[in-house]
């Protein structure tokens, strides 16, 4: 077995231990032994992998040395790879193959790695849970009758169970931290406009942002550095500098104050999980840091605001999946109005069509100031809120979601408890800042993680921050045994 | 009952960018259908828009040309409907802050009378694809190259009271956009495309009627005609004492009627909000006065200027100004004739007459502004008279050569010499002695006309080249011996 180490697995390389033909034929063959139980891939791209790896190999030989040449990993399958099927986990586009490709894989692919396949997700990335998938759903690698959580479920069940080095995810309203969290995983949301979305199939434009899932803080440095930065496709995306992302990672945590607030811990919160959230926080005080207690006084308001914005923009980014140039189209449209509806209603799932209808109408004449700009005022809010608690204190940690990951089908008839699943990540989208989670304990043998979350920007640091926990703790390495049935 | 026609106007103006509002596909009329598109104008998953600032730029311009209000942060917002050239499913245009806000505008009336139409504003839109309905045996094709065209949405306040009006105020937006170069103004290729508000109440009253809006009206004429049309359709409704549905309607130049497109009732709910993918667009004062330094001199100010400096009338100068070509061969036509006065003339008169004939531009004349002023030369250094300049003109336009080479070739040159106009006259007079007896004998006024009967036939006696104002004195002075 291979460790999931991209530093490591880069000298190994280079000290010619295996080639990276070798380590992608290793990955394949574990995805092959033990996704059927998982599902956590929708494509496999066997022929291009090995290709690629041969390409890695002979860069390594060149004496390239970017540790990603050679890593073979998974993007989540909202990200356009060029003739690559890319779905979005949606029937409407089963069979979508993008002409182009995605600023992230495309920078992934110039760092030299080697895409395994893509990974399953939530359809549109609309889920907590990975249940919504055009695909099947997506099982927990540590139990599989509990969901991996979502909506980057299939991203981390694979890195979760060794079925890829690390893998991309996006993060709307704690897509890449909830499942990293389930699985036991690290995730990494960026602030909003550090990585480009362009070749992103967008869910709510405002709110998504891509990151790495993987291993170790230490691999989404490496990650981190090959795909953040400035990006002329996107107009949203930022154009400030980024830094090395690996070269803080040793930094000490003396001084660092960390802010933990109290409505995080409140009666939402499985005692069990605030116990080991804050048994993680103690961690750091061994490493030199002081906890701090803060309030964030509108995270209440996270919920409602997202739930109208999020699904205002959905509404409208979905609109292009109409049945005329790409994608699913309904048999035998007896008119265009008939066109739209059949393929729009057959081609999009439950989920998404409730979010399509609730965007709709918040949208409308009338019921537009009333919810879609109030919305707004009250993300206005809550950015407010965590500007101001970061005056005062470095970073804030909390929990990532109030349970370990549940089981399957226990939700799915519940949405406002699927939607309270998010109440903790929510309001970093809202706000735009960087957020990350960490595995920080075990509850029934269940990977519950702590999250991290700083200011604009300050990706380096939290990685920074979870790199030295990293050091200090073990959660991180533990995996879960796919013997039994996977 | 005497009703007031109330008329606004809102005009798509196709900016002449090189490439698409929001992609680097290029912009251009009747390519191959599909060829010209980019991701973001086929509404490809995973695509973003990004604003082309060239557009922009042209924007201010012409905010800054009707005196408006610049918007320093304008805002794209997404306009939700459903149609299948419209890939995206929303078309992204402007609504709360566009970039353009209120300004206003003089135009001059053929009455010589300026009158001030208000601008509400003006805003950046991308334009939809196309759907083909012919050669795809029932089904639609959809051809995506127009789709991210640029265009600058001009709104009119609802300040025009006639047809009239409404055509001078379209050829004042036209002459404006053409004069900045930031649209070729192309009507018949949509270029530029005018949807018209008419609403008409009792003369005297406040409150507006209900109005109705003409769609896609594509030339001058068509917009005069439109609008009576309409005029006239609201008029016999509210006679008859019916009430105007507010609604959406389309002229048919064929049969020159207007008919209802759609209603209110199935107007779209267009859920507009703020695109996310593209930020507000903030700019600075620095950045709009860079702009305003390089506005050229715009109609107006041409018009301004052509009274001062050659005391043209405000008419005279408002149509030589109309057009940047217009007024660029006048001017040159000036320069070489020394007399404006008669440039103007020449311009409007045989110029333009010839020019419409045959349908064409001034810039595709093929009498240059040089050329045509040297002829003008010719008629006030008396070399030629104004109607033998005429036939010249003929010529020159056959390209028969230059004015001098023609008046030589033809041998057009007036005869100046005193005396040989006296005996040329005295012989006209000598065989025609009957009307010579009769004219010594008439009244004044019957004199005056029988004036006109020796001229001609002096002038034909001489070919034309008897130069008129030497022949009339010694006309005079021989009736009178």
């Amino acid at each position: 077995m291979h460790s999931q180490n991209i530093t490591l697995l880069a000298q190994q390389l280079r000290n010619k231990e295996f080639s990276s033909v070798e380590l992608t034929q290793y990955y394949l063959e574990q995805i092959k032994q033990h996704d059927a139980s998982l599902n956590s891939f929708i494509t496999l791209t066997e022929e291009r992998a090995l290709d690629l790896a041969r390409q890695a190999d002979i860069r390594i030989q060149n004496g390239e040395n970017n540790p990603l040449i050679g890593i073979p990993i998974a993007h989540k399958d909202l990200f356009c790879t060029e003739n690559t099927l890319t779905t979005c986990a949606s029937k409407i586009l089963h069979n979508f193959v993008p002409p182009y490709e995605s600023t992230v894989t495309q920078r992934m692919l110039e760092s030299g790695t080697v895409m395994l396949g893509k990974t399953n997700m939530d359809e549109f990335a609309m889920g907590s849970s990975n249940e919504n998938s055009y695909f099947g759903a997506v099982k927990n690698p540590w139990n599989l009758n509990a969901v991996p959580g979502g909506s980057s479920g299939g991203s981390a069940a694979a890195v979760s169970a060794n079925l890829a080095v690390a893998a991309t995810g996006t993060d709307t309203g704690g897509s890449i931290r909830q499942p990293a969290s389930f699985c036991g995983i690290t995730g990494l949301k960026p602030t909003y406009g550090r990585v480009s979305r362009f070749g992103m199939i967008a869910f709510a434009s405002s709110l998504d942002q891509a990151g790495p899932m993987a291993r170790s803080a230490e691999d989404c440095a490496h990650i981190m550095n090959s795909i953040a930065g400035f990006d002329d496709k996107d107009s949203t995306s930022s154009e400030t500098k980024t830094e090395d992302y690996t070269a803080q990672l040793n930094l000490p945590l003396t001084g660092l104050k960390i802010g933990l607030p109290k409505e995080y811990f409140g009666e939402a919160l499985d005692p069990e999980v605030a116990k080991v959230t804050l048994d993680a926080a103690k961690e750091f005080e061994k490493l030199g840091a002081t906890l701090v207690d803060i309030s964030l006084p509108n995270l209440n308001l996270s919920i409602p605001s997202y739930y109208v914005i999020a699904p205002s923009e959905a509404s409208s980014n979905l609109s292009r999946f109409d049945g005329v140039r790409f994608g699913y189209r309904c048999e035998d449209p007896k008119d265009l109005l008939d066109m739209y509806m059949r393929s729009r209603s057959e081609g999009f799932g439950a989920e998404v069509q409730k979010r399509i209808m609730v965007g709709t109408y918040a949208l409308s004449e009338g019921y537009y100031d009333a919810y879609y700009l109030k919305a707004q005022k009250i993300r206005r809010l809550i950015k407010q809120d965590f500007v101001n608690a970061l005056t005062e204190v470095d970073v804030i940690m909390g929990p990532v979601a109030p349970t370990t990951a549940f089981n399957l089908n226990s939700k799915t008839q519940d949405p406002v408890a699927m939607y309270l699943e998010d109440i903790y990540t929510l309001s970093a989208n809202l706000a735009g800042i960087p957020a990350m989670s960490i595995p920080s304990g075990f509850i029934d043998k269940m990977p519950v993680g702590l999250q991290i979350m700083g200011n604009y920007f300050a990706e380096a640091k939290l990685l920074n921050i979870a790199h030295q926990f990293q050091q200090h703790t073990d959660w991180h390495t533990q995996t879960p045994s796919l013997t039994e049935g996977a | 009952m005497n009703w007031e026609i109330v008329i606004g106007l809102e005009i798509h103006a196709q900016l002449s960018t090189k490439s698409k509002l929001f992609s680097g596909a290029a912009v251009g009329f009747g390519a191959e259908p599909n060829t010209q598109t980019a991701l973001v104008d086929l509404g490809m998953p995973g695509s973003l828009p990004v604003l082309n600032k060239e557009a922009l730029r042209m924007a201010v311009m012409f905010g800054l040309a009707v005196n408006a209000d610049i918007g320093m942060k304008s805002v794209f917002a997404r306009k939700n409907y459903f149609y299948p050239d419209l890939p995206k499913g929303y078309q992204t245009s402007q609504m709360d802050d566009p970039i353009v806000g209120v300004g206003h505008l003089d135009i001059t009336l053929e009455d010589g009378s300026t009158k001030r139409v208000g601008i509400t504003r003006a805003h950046l839109e991308e334009d939809a694809g196309k759907s083909l309905h012919e050669d795809f045996h029932g089904m639609t094709g959809i051809d995506l190259n127009r789709s991210s065209t640029p265009l600058l949405e001009i709104v009119s306040e609802p300040d025009i009271r006639s047809a009239k009006e409404a055509v001078a105020y379209v050829k004042t937006i036209h002459s404006i956009v053409t004069y900045l170069g930031i649209c070729d103004g192309n009507m018949a290729e949509g270029s530029m495309r005018c949807d018209v508000n008419i609403s008409l109440r009792p003369k005297g009253q406040q409150e507006y009627g209900t109005r109705t809006e003409i769609k896609n009206v594509n030339s001058f004429r068509f917009i005069e005609k439109a609008i009576h049309t309409e005029v006239e359709r609201q008029a016999d409704i509210l006679e008859d004492g019916g009430k105007i549905t507010q609604e959406t309607r389309l002229y048919d130049p064929e049969k020159n009627e207007t008919r209802s497109m759609r209603s209110k009732e199935d107007a779209n709910d267009y859920r507009y909000f703020p695109c996310p993918d593209l930020l507000p667009v903030e700019l600075t004062q620095g950045y709009v006065d860079s702009i305003k330094a390089t506005l050229p001199e715009l109609p107006a100010q041409k018009t301004q200027r052509f009274m001062n400096d050659y005391q043209l009338s405000e008419y005279d100068a408002s149509v030589l100004s109309s057009s940047r070509e217009m007024a660029n061969y006048f001017e040159t036509v000036t320069a070489e004739a020394k007399n404006a006065k008669l440039s103007a003339n020449w311009v409007m008169g045989e110029l333009s007459k010839f020019l419409n004939q045959n349908q064409m531009d001034v810039s595709q004349s093929p009498v240059s502004a040089e050329n045509l002023g040297l002829l003008l030369l010719r008629i006030e250094d008396n070399t030629i008279n104004g109607k033998t300049a005429k036939d010249v003109f003929q010529s020159m336009w056959n390209e028969e050569g230059t004015a001098d080479e023609i008046i030589e070739n033809k041998g057009l040159k007036q005869v100046t010499d005193t005396k040989a106009i006296e005996e040329m006259i005295q012989s006209v007079l000598d065989a025609n002695p009957s009307q010579v007896e009769q004219y010594r004998v008439s009244e004044p006024d019957k004199q005056k006309k029988m004036n006109g009967f020796f001229i001609g036939q002096i002038m034909k006696a001489s070919q034309g080249k008897a130069n008129p104002s030497l022949v009339n004195p010694i006309l005079a002075k021989l009736l009178k011996d």
